[in-house]
């Protein structure tokens, strides 16, 4: 049996503010414009050509991994298979783990909050 | 006081002790690594070389003091006193481990990978190589399930495999050499292939790596932490002292970095994301392999020093995760964070790590094989190694700790992980901390001239930027809602080619055979009735041989005609 916890019981957690998220996000944004804006203060040492190019690491780091998420679901077209696909795992138990029932309503967009939609209950 | 016994035996020692006595004891076991690695430490300046004569053969169990040049002393000392440092915390994360089988296979798996790296000759390493193999396995069998069992199975025949690769090479050695010391090889000759495959499969070369991402994630919670440690750095540890400046390394490890952080990307079981990771983890190390310089092999064995710490301690969040919950897919996880605020602060710390954030461990030892990159003139795998560093923050540093902790509520809530977890956990986030703070501690232990400063303006903006705009890009393809979703689902990987590929053409030949062995017999049967029979009353069986011995006598004169024109 799922032993269950009350949600009202709880106090809402950090994350779950969307105010607080709201703001962290501010933050990260703007601190990727500083690193962008520090790049033409500081005089970088340029080892390999590719350095050259003005914020090169900004943009590799932004282009390497949407190209990796492009193509690694690309992939999946050719490589995902079913989860009993190799083994049969009906002997692995989820633990009797407690729970909440949690209501799914749309507050302010938190990376991934589309990305997983499935629930075991 | 001088330390003279070999410094695998207290390990073994340990494990006979935790065999047969009752399990309350397990505690005391704590001390081993910790009192050993301590007095190994202490007396590092005046080891004494202890040897086993074996009829004409001498077993070089301890290749120390004198005779051994300063570079490989240390570079067996740095493994050695790492291997401690590993055992010492895996054995706190598991003491609330009630299995006998899984204490005393991980002190033993601990003490083999001790005795490999202060092996002097191939055939003492091919003992301490099989003894990894076995004992470890057993960390997988433990778990009891039926795809664990199999695994295990599947984890053993490999590594089994690269033991014999071993001792063929060893022997192949002999006969060209006249001599099985340890020391560089170098390719050409036949024996130094059959090396490289040997430490290539436990290094996870490309091809040779799904035992990896196989086996691992079946494993106990603990067990995997045990085998996240020892195996690839015995590995990374012999292609240091056996192939350093090889160039194909430098490309083998170069696609080791890159080709399993797609597959991390759109893998759901999030200590097979980690298993991939650490694969790409080993790439770097087999690049500085690769490249020989000093600065090069340094640099491979820092990293390797804080991949045990900062891998293990991954392996070890997703261990309490899997522990509390009996699961780590990321499709049924999310917002552990509320009840388990600890592990995910740990967790947070390992995955900066990783990452190599500015103040964590992975900073001060990647940056060094990059450096050593460039100066190397590898231009373009450098940008191989930068693509992989990136992709590293993308699936190690954020998927992990947002897809378990935080993402979307599952509803999910678990206990905070039991106090010696945390413990263990603890230690190895103090760890990564202080190396990446302090980076010294680790610098001066290395065996090569070291003279890398990680922290100047440059190296510490353009990471930055590396990372934060991964990060950026994560968010992004999140709002556009174009990041794949964590789906329950397996990915085929190089394993499909003996988990479904061979035993299906196995099959298939067999079925072959079988309808081949059908249509003979019925040929034969055919012809046999072919034949006349005579039914001509009593006499039909004279008469049958009668015609069936004249046949006979026509074919044999036929064959002896024609065997006159030949």
């Amino acid at each position: 049996m799922k032993s269950e916890i009350k949600s009202t019981e709880q106090k809402v957690a950090f994350f779950d503010k969307p105010k607080n998220v709201t703001w962290m996000m501010r933050i990260f944004y703007a601190i990727c414009v500083l690193l962008v804006v520090a790049d033409f203060i500081v005089h970088r040492h340029i080892y390999v050509s590719f350095e050259e190019i003005p914020t090169f690491y900004a943009l590799y780091g932004f282009v390497a991994c949407v190209v990796l998420v492009v193509i690694a679901k690309e992939m999946r077209k050719l490589v995902m298979r079913d989860e009993n696909y190799y083994d049969e795992r009906d002997d692995e138990l989820e633990l009797d783990v407690p729970r909440v029932d949690v209501e799914h309503h749309e507050h302010a967009p938190q990376p991934g909050d589309d990305a997983t939609t499935k629930e075991s209950h | 006081m001088s330390y003279a016994i070999p410094a695998f035996l207290p390990f073994f020692l340990a494990a006979l002790f935790a065999a047969v006595t009752p399990l309350k004891y397990r505690y005391a076991l704590v001390l081993v690594p910790l009192v050993n690695g301590v007095l190994l430490f202490l007396n590092a300046d005046q080891l004494a070389p202890i040897s086993i004569q074996l009829h004409t053969f001498t077993l070089q169990i301890m290749d120390v003091g004198a005779q051994v040049s300063e570079q490989e002393a240390k570079l067996s000392l740095l493994f050695a006193y790492l291997f401690h440092l590993a055992c010492f915390i895996c054995l706190i994360y598991s003491l609330h481990v009630k299995d006998r089988i899984q204490i005393v296979a991980g002190l033993l798996y601990a003490g083999s990978a001790i005795g490999a790296v202060f092996a002097g000759d191939f055939i003492t390493l091919f003992i301490f190589w099989e003894l990894l193999a076995v004992t470890s396995a057993f960390l997988v069998f433990a778990r009891r399930t039926k795809a664990a069992k199999a695994a295990g199975i599947r984890y053993l025949i490999i590594q089994i495999l690269s033991g014999v690769l071993l001792l063929i090479g060893a022997i192949s050695y002999f006969q060209q050499t006249g001599s099985t010391d340890i020391g560089y090889i170098g390719l050409g000759s036949t024996a130094s292939w059959f090396f490289l495959i040997a430490f290539g499969i436990k290094a996870a070369f490309p091809f040779m790596h799904s035992w990896l991402s196989d086996a691992y994630p079946e494993a106990t919670p603990t067990g995997t932490v045990f085998l996240s440690a020892f195996t690839t750095k015995v590995a990374i540890y012999m292609l240091a002292r056996t192939f350093p400046g090889e160039d194909l390394l430098v490309y083998i490890g170069a696609a080791m970095t890159c080709f399993p952080i797609f597959y991390a990307v759109i893998e759901n079981d999030l200590r097979k994301v980690l298993a991939y990771s650490l694969i790409n983890q080993l790439g770097f190390m087999v690049c500085g392999i690769g490249i020989g310089t000093a600065l090069a092999l340094n640099g491979t064995v820092a990293h390797a020093f804080n991949d045990v710490i900062f891998k293990g301690l991954l392996f070890m969040t997703m261990g309490a995760v899997l522990h509390r919950v009996g699961h780590v897919n990321g499709s049924n996880l999310g917002g552990l964070y509320k009840t388990m605020p600890k592990t995910t602060l740990f967790c947070i710390v390992g995955a900066a790590s990783i990452s190599a954030f500015p103040l964590f461990s992975g900073f001060v030892s990647k940056s060094m094989v990059m450096a050593a990159m460039i100066e190397a003139g590898h231009e373009y795998l450098w940008l191989m190694l930068l693509f992989a560093s990136a992709g590293v923050f993308h699936h190690a540093g954020i998927k992990i700790p947002f897809f378990a902790f935080f993402a979307h509520d599952s509803g999910l809530r678990p206990k905070e992980a039991p106090t010696n977890m945390l413990v263990a956990m603890g230690i190895a986030s103090f760890i990564c901390i202080l190396i990446g703070t302090y980076p010294e501690v680790l610098y001066q232990m290395l065996p090569w001239e070291n003279d890398y400063v990680p922290y100047d303006l440059t190296h510490t903006l353009t990471q930055l930027q590396l990372l934060f705009f991964s990060a950026l890009a994560f968010v992004w393809l999140n709002k556009k809602g174009l990041y794949p979703p964590e789906l329950k689902s397996v990915n085929l990987d190089f394993e499909y080619l003996y988990r479904k590929v061979l035993p299906s053409a196995g099959l298939g030949l067999a079925n072959l055979g079988n309808t081949l062995k059908v249509l003979i017999t019925g040929l034969a049967v055919d012809a046999m009735n072919a034949l006349p029979v005579m039914k001509r009353g009593n006499d039909a069986n004279a008469a049958t041989l009668t015609l069936r011995m004249a046949i006979g006598f026509v074919v044999i004169a036929v064959l002896a005609f024609i065997t006159q024109f030949m």
